[in-house]
């Protein structure tokens, strides 16, 4: 064997390792510059830095859907009405108005400007409106506008674009005629989908409205002035914005997007963004180590089990369907499986949070909760038995898809039923998207659905289980029910449609629609010295509209 | 070699249409429907959407479509990312993935090279079992590890220091780039490495390098023109797969430090069953890494004339 190493004593080893690590470094060498605009706060300059979770996928109003693109667009665009940060519904574009059965009137501030200095006019909602129905648009929340007379028509292509029920009667008033009564009118003005676009811009664009920041023209706050696609957005103070003396910020940036929550939470600590949004489970135990202030508000989304109440299936018998309900422990659920602080039981689809006729809801109207007895439960299960005929009951399926959270809670719920019922639960787990078509086919018999509102009125929960709804996956079918979102739907009287949604929630309870597992809380971290961020369910979730930095203390990061 | 080339560009075609068909295929019997959304949409807008991106065609029309804007170098519009086409987001991403990949690859090849060049020297010593100790355990744990501790490595300097020497994530000057590149390189870098020890080894007990020594040449000499030179060839061979892995398979390092490369794009699209982004991505890396193992191996005949590439005609 030949003594290698004596051949390269010339070149110790302390040379070589030298050079290797020359070759590690050298790419790093000399390159480490300071960054401006990087740090999270620039009191001086009025601005944030912010990591988003993923590029927004579509920033055309009309077919928008996603929360991420929802972010951008609820800074840059308003509509007629809008909230502000009380979270009240107020004027937007429109500075007064009147809703009345059969439509309603919008007069607009003649000082509500585009980001090229024209005027927002009438015309710019009667044509975003016409857009957003049209069957060639392919908009998913063509839907929300069908109170509107005639949209449902359009948007199956039984009528031009022309008939939609809105018009331009001079530059600054806008004239809506509605299908029937709608009572929360204005709440739906306020959404991304009836947001104004203007003809003569959407159409030079040739089909890329959206698609780069060139593409977009802003009526909101805020402009996007730059979007480097999977890397960066930066939005800046509209200057011709109608309200521009209440808006303090003067640029939100976006230099991060990444979906992986830790690398959020280390940007966070490395003091490169004001805000970690959504934390998880791992997120959240390192926050609570490094003593970061965690923040939380209830995001809107509400939790239930549903159940398959397709003639045929066995979760189309009431009493397994009471028998799961007594048994089920939503505390147990909420505290004890998801753990996770600011997510709330539910006993009612309606959360807690919202108004009633004067005051909450909820506290109007209190639900009825379950008592949790297993005993109870298995009595249930033996009249189920008994109505279905048969010798024992079959195993039911849950469907599932395969993210972490909804691993556990499915986990829960099957060890539960087992356990306290004898009930086997078979689990049918798919990725999302399957879930999604599976749902949608009625291919289940149990499966853990959840709903965020679209719009501030208790109907955008109470209608989730009308006959005709196409959310209503369970294909619930009941007349009483129908007979009160009816009611709801077009009765302008606010005692009467209460009392509506008192009905509806008493149903849900006797009748077990569904069993209410829990209202998401969203928790957060957020710098210190970044005040009025508005979090809410409704109206574009976080808003940054109002937010300020206060002035540093000296000595003090 | 024109004709070597000609026969391996035919066969690369042959290849990359066989992927994309198999890929078509594959991708359509996934269960799952690509326009499916949490919230319920009814029959008449479904309806709508679904002829907007030709889902409502029977599937070897589609075929047809697909395989007829393919030869046109068009892949379609994205169903998720709306009014953006599939060809922009290669255009735009894999420039950042292959830019990554590139000082990736510098840093895994330079320090491959290095590491095992030491080992070989100092075999059996204690430099050598620790760099193999290092080499074992990059090749067995998965870069997300690394991609996280590299990150958390970077956070925890910056508040040593008190300012941000680097940053921690983001994308846009050199600065950005090195930890990445130096974490997606790492398993290359390890991979080399045991490989120029194996084959520095080798070369050592070879006959040229005793007749080098007993002519009196200095060792320095030695080491440089005939081990080191020898020994480099094994690695290039793997150079051209190796480029192909470091660029396409960046997707954990692209999420940790927010990187805007393709291969986030490319995950994403198979989560969200978004089919052009799919189709596209797929088909573009199957030619890139198509491309890059033909260019190896004439490469390989350039560095080494004992080479003859089979094909390239009798001499």
């Amino acid at each position: 064997m030949i003594k290698t190493a004596s051949i390269y004593c010339r070149l110790g080893f302390r040379a070589w390792l030298g050079l290797a690590l020359l070759g590690l470094t050298l790419p790093g060498l000399g390159l480490i510059a300071p960054q401006a605009g990087a740090e999270a706060l620039d009191f001086e300059a009025r601005r944030i830095n912010l990591a988003m979770s993923q590029e927004p996928p579509d920033l055309n109003s009309i077919t928008s859907t996603d929360a991420v693109s929802g972010l951008v667009l609820d800074h840059v665009l308003q509509g007629l009405m809008t909230y502000n940060q009380q979270r009240q519904l107020v004027g937007g574009v429109a500075e007064r108005w009147q809703l009345r059965d059969d439509g309603a009137t919008f007069w607009l501030r003649p000082q509500a400007r585009w980001s090229d200095g024209r005027p927002v006019t009438a015309a710019d909602f009667v044509f975003a409106w016409q857009q957003a129905v049209a069957p060639g648009s392919g908009s998913e929340y063509a839907f929300i506008l069908f109170p509107i007379r005639n949209a449902q028509a359009i948007n199956r292509g039984q009528m031009p674009v022309t008939e939609l029920g809105v018009k331009a009667i001079d530059a600054h008033t806008l004239e809506v005629q509605l299908h029937q009564p709608c009572p929360y009118f204005l709440d739906l003005t306020a959404f991304r989908t009836y947001y104004p676009l203007r003809s003569d811009f959407y159409q030079a664009q040739q089909g890329k409205y959206g698609a780069e920041a060139a593409n977009l023209l802003f009526n909101g706050p805020f402009m996007l002035t730059e979007w480097i696609h999977g890397a960066s957005l930066k939005m800046q103070k509209n200057p011709h914005y109608w309200d521009r003396a209440s808006i303090w910020l003067e640029h939100i940036d976006v230099p991060y997007i990444t979906e992986d929550p830790n690398a959020h939470m280390n940007l966070y600590r490395d003091q490169k963004i004001a805000m970690v949004d959504g934390l998880g489970s791992d997120s959240l135990e390192g926050a609570l180590q490094s003593r970061m202030q965690i923040k939380s508000f209830l995001d809107g989304a509400i939790f239930y089990l549903e159940f398959n109440h397709v003639p045929g299936r066995v979760t189309a018998n009431r009493h397994l369907r009471k028998a799961i309900q007594s048994v089920l422990n939503t505390d147990d659920l909420v505290y004890k499986v998801i753990g996770s602080p600011g997510t709330h039981p539910a006993y009612t689809i309606f959360p807690r949070w919202m108004q009633g006729h004067r005051d909450l809801f909820t506290r109007e109207y209190p639900p009825s909760r379950p008592v949790l007895d297993a005993a109870r439960g298995r009595h249930y299960m033996e009249l189920a038995r008994q109505e279905l005929g048969l010798a024992q009951l079959p195993a039911i399926n849950l469907l599932a898809d395969d993210s972490p959270g909804g691993q556990k809670v499915t986990q829960f719920l099957q060890t539960l039923l087992q356990q306290s019922l004898g009930l086997e639960v078979r689990v049918d787990m798919q990725i999302f998207k399957q879930r999604l078509a599976k749902m949608s086919a009625g291919d289940f018999d149990l499966v853990i659905a959840g709903w965020g509102p679209d719009y501030n009125d208790l109907l955008t929960y109470g209608d989730l289980f009308y006959s005709e709804n196409m959310n209503n996956r369970g294909r619930y079918n009941s007349a009483d029910y129908d007979h009160w979102v009816r009611v709801a739907q077009a009765s302008l009287q606010p005692e009467l449609r209460m009392q509506a949604f008192a009905a509806m929630q008493d149903l849900l309870f006797e009748d077990v629609i569904v069993v209410p597992l829990y209202e998401r809380g969203r928790t957060y971290v957020q710098h210190p010295r970044l005040q009025g961020v508005v979090r809410r369910a409704i109206g574009g979730d976080p808003n940054f509209n109002y937010a300020r930095i206060v002035a540093p203390l000296d000595g003090q990061p | 070699m024109l004709v070597f080339i000609l026969k391996r560009l035919l066969s690369g075609v042959i290849t990359i249409w066989f992927i994309a068909s198999a890929t078509f295929l594959a991708m359509h019997a996934v269960p799952g429907d690509p326009l499916a959304n949490p919230k319920a949409v009814s029959e008449e807008i479904r309806q709508n959407l679904a002829s907007r991106y030709g889902l409502d065609q029977p599937l070897p029309k589609q075929y047809l479509v697909f395989m007829g804007n393919l030869l046109q170098g068009d892949f379609g519009i994205s169903f998720t990312q709306k009014n953006r086409r599939v060809n922009d987001i290669i255009r735009e991403h894999f420039p950042v993935s292959a830019l990554l990949g590139v000082l990736a690859l510098v840093i895994a090849t330079a320090g491959g090279i290095l590491w095992g060049a030491l080992t070989a020297i100092y075999r059996d010593k204690w430099p050598d079992s620790l760099i193999m100790l290092l080499v074992v355990i990059s090749i067995s744990v998965p870069s997300f590890v690394f991609a996280l501790l590299g990150q958390l490595a970077i956070l925890k300097l910056n508040s040593w220091l008190g300012f941000s020497l680097l940053p921690v994530a983001g994308w846009g000057s050199l600065a950005h780039m090195w930890m990445p590149a130096l974490v997606l390189g790492l398993g290359t870098m390890a991979y080399l490495t045991r490989l120029m020890r194996s084959s520095m080894l080798e070369v050592a007990a070879a006959d040229y390098l005793r007749t080098a020594r007993a002519k009196g040449l200095p060792g320095r000499r030695i080491f440089f023109r005939h081990q080191l030179r020898n020994a480099i060839l094994p690695v290039v061979t793997v150079l051209g797969p190796a480029i192909a892995a470091i660029t396409t398979g960046g997707f954990v390092v692209e999420l940790v430090f927010a990187i805007p490369g393709l291969g986030r794009y490319f995950v994403q699209a198979v989560q969200q069953l978004d089919y052009t982004v799919i189709m596209g991505t797929t088909v573009f890396y199957g030619a890139f890494l198509v491309f890059m193992v033909l260019a190896v191996d004439i490469l390989y005949g350039v560095i080494d004339p004992r080479i003859r590439l089979v094909g390239a005609g009798g001499e």
